[in-house]
């Protein structure tokens, strides 16, 4: 397991986590600045990520969509705030085939770090906010596998029993 | 309230075995409708007062309900609401990311 730090804030509804490597920086970078790298990891195995659009610039875009297993497709997209290459990108995630929320679905806030370690490796840190209680509920069951959702459902049941 | 239900296996199997025995669900439903003293819950079942004290305490390992003591009661509730709770979706945000990583440590190697 790579990540060594996980700080939760309910009432800020922000998560940052921490993870290391033994990559160098760069290498780390390349992995968000060439698109085809950054396919490598961003959607789950079941919904690899192909990205569309993929420029590291301030107020430029990133677009993607996920390919489901039945062939289905769920658009996203990142409107990049700011870069520093390599060491840190700033960028607002959101879900959508409408860039930068013109279909006003919710989105995350996220900034990462990259900094050296001092034995050469990298320390990358990521912390997301997000602008609402409700967002994050929407946004995060998007993302939510179905057996966990069938495990709420059958608790909900369960309860509503009587 | 802070849950975590369903957060991972272990917790899982918690929440799951408190809602398993029908004494529990009761208890349970009932502090979802207001605040009980457990004390008042114990006038509802055939059994002893230790013994509902006992479901009340395998409730609250699993994060279904908090004990307060307030005065000489021990009040006992719930919100079901506290299952898509903040701190939940959370912990499911941060599986998210573990995994996401766990593939970014992959690619990396490559």
């Amino acid at each position: 397991m790579t990540v060594t730090d996980v700080e939760k804030n309910a009432e800020a509804l922000t998560m940052k986590i921490t993870s290391e490597y033994d990559a160098p920086v760069e290498r780390c970078w390349q992995l968000w600045a060439d698109p085809r790298q950054l396919e490598r990891w961003w959607g789950p195995p079941t919904y690899p990520a192909t990205f569309v659009e993929h420029e590291l610039a301030p107020g430029c875009f990133a677009t993607y969509f996920m390919t489901g297993p039945d062939g289905d497709r769920s658009h996203g997209w990142w409107r990049i705030v700011s870069v520093e290459a390599p060491r840190s990108l700033e960028l607002e995630d959101g879900f959508g085939d409408e860039p930068g929320n013109a279909g006003g679905m919710p989105m995350t806030r996220m900034s990462v770090h990259l900094t050296e370690r001092p034995d050469g490796g990298t320390r990358m840190t990521i912390e997301s906010t997000f602008p609402s209680r409700e967002a994050m509920e929407q946004l995060i069951s998007m993302g939510m596998d179905q057996g966990m959702q069938e495990a709420l459902s059958q608790i909900e049941a369960v309860l509503a029993g009587t | 309230m802070v849950v975590d239900l369903l957060a991972d296996d272990a917790r899982a199997d918690l929440v799951f075995n408190a809602l398993a025995d029908p004494t529990r669900r009761d208890i349970v439903r009932r502090a979802m409708r207001g605040e009980h003293s457990v004390s008042d819950l114990a006038g509802n079942y055939a059994m002893s007062f230790a013994a509902v004290q006992k479901h009340v305490a395998v409730l609250q390992r699993a994060g279904l309900v908090t004990k307060e003591q307030r005065g000489r009661a021990q009040l006992v509730h719930t919100d079901i609401d506290a299952i898509r709770a903040a701190t939940l979706l959370l912990d499911r945000f941060e599986e998210l990311w573990r995994a996401r990583l766990d593939q970014f440590d992959g690619a990396l190697a490559d």
